[in-house]
Order: structure tokens, then C-alpha cells, then sequence
């Protein structure tokens, strides 16, 4: 079954077309990565697909999953790094859009919250502060509380980012299980090698052009080379143009 | 000291002070957790300052000072608001501008105007120039910012901490900034008689920021600052009246002394 599906979709950066004519599907179950240079329009598609931003053509058809029930693991932002919250007060606040009209959480809420926290190992820290977290906890903490928010799909903007390759590939098992359990994941990302390792489908965007298949179909492209290149080696190719 | 306490506040200026100060501090610790939090903290400094301009306007012009300056202070929250989110510049430089220009402004009506108004009192507040009906209104503005901000708490709260989280899962943070925008704008207009222009804002960050000193939770940081906000309020009220310090600045002097206090507290704390 087809959980999202946009079909020549053009958005605008700032007056500017950020990416034209993108058409992709995600089934369930699936697990796409997003990968790119640096402006080829990731950010504003994934703001396209939450519904945070209007398209200026085309069309997003949603089955199964409104655009509010998505799971969504933003980029942390520099206010994060000292803001004094426990991790059960930011887990919990995944639930809030449960209860449209109930100013306070109702039980079902903290059940769920705590369900989460469960599976993303991280009970020991509940009453901890978010800001004394490593990277790592706290991707683990936003990852819960995109749980709380969501049953079937989960968007992951850049999740292991800053964090280092120990860490980083934690972080991969957590989100493959899900990935296995059901959820279907939809994950922006610059760390191509895992992109093709974890992931089923492939969405490579870049100025002027675009792919979207398998990660075996993806591999054998000029695009996959140019992006590995570039980042394995410094060669500074995932900066120029795709093709 | 218990008859000397029961003696100060037999001035009903002095109960009037006790009544809007205790309320504002109230009000102003909730709000302002969200703001120092959100990186707005100059926000309150600024709206201040276009206070000012408003209050030398209305005073020029003749007109309730109250009833001018409220809607006026509330447009520049949402002009502020506009900048920040659309504009190429950043919110500090719009704060610097806006509240400069209106410093200006209100200045140069006084002058033209010929309008001689105690610039000592609106700048440093004064706790005479409290009326029966700010009064009324610091009671009706806290009531509503306070039930307004219990129901809301937890958005609030994720609005505060991760906006393109609420916004993704359908909480409409646009309609709460502007929500606390109106409310602050609110709160530093009725405060504003009795802290001055210069000093309302600290009313704002100080109680957070010594919360967040030691408290771990936004709920712990949040009932903190309000304690610490009333207490430095009452403390700071009869200390400037026993040493005959002004008001406004004698409060400043208590939240900055339990501001230190805390900061050792929690550099002490983090050690163990």
C-alpha cells in the first residue's frame, strides 16, 4: 500500500523553485533514504510532506496517515542545548496531538510515553535533564517522543548528524528495528554509505535532476558515484552538480 | 519588624504597589521562561521602551495613558514578531531599532509639546504613580494570563522546546507566539508604572534565569521562577522603603543577589 505518494511536485525556497516535477511513492514498510547536496530542496520537501509548507504544483496524496501522525525527528536546534526539560516532559509532548481539545495528557498518554521510552532503552534517564544528555540520548529521547506521535511513519531529519561513528551506528540498529517491526521510515541523510546499507529506496536530489528507485538500482549509478566520491574522499563532489 | 511591616502597608499606595507588583511578577515569571528559552529575552526591553514612546504621547495628546499605550505596545509585539520570522534582519537588531526610535520619538512629542512629565518616574517607575484603576486592570490582565497559561501549559511547553516538532504534529505555534507576544506586551504595559521603562524587563528574565540555574525540568524551572519572582518582588518593595532606595531598582538588587546566589548553587551542584 502506498502511504505517501507525490506526483509532480514543485516547491519554492524563498521565491526560488526548490526542486520541479518530483515524483515518488513511499509503500509501507518501506525505508527511504533522501539523500543530496547541500540545496537541492530535502528540507523543503520534508516541510512539504509535514504539511509546513504549500507546494506550488503538483500533489501529495496521503493513505492510511495524516500529515500530523507522522513521527517527525527534526534537526536540534541551538536552543535545545540548554533547555532545561526532563526527558519524560519532552517524550510526553509527542503525544499532543492525541488529545486536540484536552488541555492536560490523559492517562493513555503517559502509557504510551512510557511504552516508548521502554523501547528506546532510556528508562534510567526519564527524570534527567535533556540538556545533560549526551548526542546520543537525546536523539534516542526525540526518537521516543516521534514514536509517541506516530503508529506507522517516522521522518528523520539528518538523525546522526554531529554524532560520532559508535553512536552513529547504534542509532542505525534503533532505527532498523523499527524499521522491522513495521514502521516505515523516511530519512534525510548525508551519510550516504549507510543510506544504500540500511536503506530499501533511494530518493537522490539534486539541482536540476533527480533519482528515485532501489538502493541496488541506486549503486549503479553515475549519481551514487559522484556522491561517494565526494564524500569518502574529500574530493568536495557532493558539493557540485549530480550529473 | 511585624508592627513596622503592618505600619508600611497601612499606605494604600504601598497596598496598591504590594497588589499590581505581586501580580505582574506573577505573570511576567510565567511568560518569561518562555522567552528567555526561545532566545527573545531583549523582547520585553523593547516593548518597554515603545511604552515609553507611547505614554509621552498620550501624554502630549491629552488621552488615558493605559488605554493608548496597550494597543500600541501590542502592535509592536506583532510588528517585532513579523520582522523576526520574515525579514532578512535578526530579532536583536529589530529590538535595537524599534525601541531606540521610540525612545526618540516619545522625546521629541514631549519637547514639542512642551509637555513636562517626571521622565525620572516613567524610566525608573515610580510606586506613586499607581491608580486605583491600574489596579482593576493588573488584576483582570493577571487572572487571564494566568488561567490562559495553566490551560496552554503543555503546548507551551512544545512550542517552546521544539517549534518544528509542534508545528509537524499540528499544533498551529504561530497562533501561541502571538498569543505570548500579546500577553507580554500586556504584562510590561501595566508593570511599567511601577518598575520603569529601563527595569520592567528584568521582572521577565531574572526569575527564569535563576531558576534555570538550578531547576532540571521546564515544570520545576516554571513554578520556581515564580516563586522567586513574587518573593524578590515583596522582598525588594519594603527593603527599598525601610533603605529609601527607588523601587524599581531595589527589586532589580534582589533578583540579581538570588540570581548569584542560585549560580553558585547550581556550579556547587553540578561539582557533586
Amino acid at each position: 500500500m502506498k502511504l505517501i505518494e507525490c506526483r509532480d511536485l514543485c516547491m519554492k525556497y524563498e521565491g526560488v523553485p526548490a526542486f520541479e516535477n518530483l515524483t515518488f511513492s513511499i509503500d509501507d514498510g518501506d525505508f527511504l533514504c533522501i539523500v543530496g547536496e547541500n540545496g537541492s530542496g530535502k528540507s523543503t520537501l520534508v516541510k512539504g510532506i509535514l504539511g509546513l509548507k504549500k507546494y506550488s504544483s503538483g500533489s501529495i496524496t496521503f493513505n492510511g496517515v495524516k500529515p500530523k501522525e507522522i513521527g517527525y525527528l527534526p534537526q536540534q536546534t541551538a536552543a535545545q542545548k540548554d533547555f532545561p526539560a526532563t526527558v519524560w516532559e519532552v517524550v510526553l509532548s509527542g503525544c499532543l496531538n492525541r488529545n486536540t481539545f484536552h488541555p492536560f495528557y490523559i492517562k493513555e498518554n503517559k502509557e504510551r510515553a512510557k511504552r516508548e521510552i521502554a523501547k528506546m532503552k532510556i528508562e534510567s534517564i526519564v527524570r534527567k535533564s535533556y540538556r545533560d544528555l549526551s548526542g546520543g540520548q537525546q536523539q534516542r529521547v526525540l526518537l521516543a517522543r516521534a514514536l509517541c506521535a506516530t503508529e506507522k511513519l517516522l521522518l528523520l531529519d539528518e538523525p546522526v548528524s554531529g554524532l560520532d561513528p559508535i553512536v552513529t551506528s547504534e542509532m542505525y540498529e534503533v532505527i532498523h528495528e523499527l524499521n522491522h517491526s513495521g514502521v516505515t521510515v523516511i530519512m534525510v541523510t548525508h551519510d550516504i554509505h549507510n543510506a544504500v546499507h540500511y536503506g530499501s529506496k533511494i530518493l537522490n536530489m539534486s539541482k536540476n535532476d533527480y533519482f528515485f528507485g532501489t538502493s541496488d538500482e541506486y549503486i549503479t549509478t553515475e549519481s551514487f558515484r559522484l556522491m561517494s566520491r565526494g564524500c569518502f574522499h574529500g574530493e568536495g563532489g557532493c558539493f557540485s552538480h549530480g550529473r | 519588624m511585624a508592627d513596622e511591616l503592618i505600619a508600611v502597608f497601612s499606605y494604600p499606595f504601598m497596598q496598591r504597589a504590594l497588589i499590581v507588583g505581586v501580580l505582574v511578577s506573577l505573570c511576567a515569571a510565567l511568560l518569561g521562561t518562555s522567552l528567555v528559552l526561545k532566545r527573545y529575552s531583549m523582547i520585553g526591553d523593547g516593548l518597554s521602551h515603545v511604552g515609553y514612546g507611547a505614554f509621552a504621547i498620550a501624554a502630549a495628546a491629552g488621552i488615558a495613558p493605559l488605554a493608548f499605550a496597550i494597543p500600541v505596545v501590542v502592535a509592536s509585539a506583532f510588528l517585532l514578531l513579523y520582522i523576526t520570522r520574515k525579514g532578512k534582519m535578526g530579532g536583536d537588531s529589530a529590538i535595537a531599532i524599534l525601541s531606540s526610535s521610540a525612545l526618540a520619538i516619545g522625546m521629541i512629542v514631549l519637547a514639542l509639546n512642551r509637555v513636562t512629565i517626571d521622565i525620572n518616574s516613567y524610566m525608573f517607575g515610580s510606586i506613586l504613580a499607581l491608580s486605583e484603576e491600574d489596579v482593576v486592570l493588573s488584576v483582570i490582565c493577571s487572572v487571564v494570563v494566568c488561567i490562559a497559561f495553566i490551560l496552554l501549559y503543555h503546548r507551551i511547553f512544545a512550542v517552546t522546546f521544539d517549534e518544528s516538532f509542534a508545528s509537524a504534529t499540528g499544533i498551529r505555534s504561530g497562533i501561541y507566539n502571538a498569543f505570548i507576544s500579546v500577553l507580554t506586551a500586556i504584562v510590561i504595559v501595566v508593570g511599567m508604572r511601577l518598575m520603569g521603562a529601563l527595569l520592567i524587563s528584568s521582572l521577565m528574565i531574572f526569575p527564569s534565569l535563576s531558576s534555570m540555574r538550578v531547576c532540571r525540568g521546564f515544570r520545576s524551572v516554571t513554578i520556581c521562577s515564580a516563586a522567586v519572582s513574587v518573593i524578590c518582588f515583596t522582598v525588594g518593595l519594603v527593603g527599598s522603603y525601610f533603605v529609601n532606595v527607588p523601587t524599581g531598582a531595589g527589586i532589580v538588587a534582589v533578583d540579581l543577589a538570588v540570581f548569584l546566589v542560585f549560580a553558585l548553587a547550581g556550579r556547587l551542584k553540578e561539582k557533586r
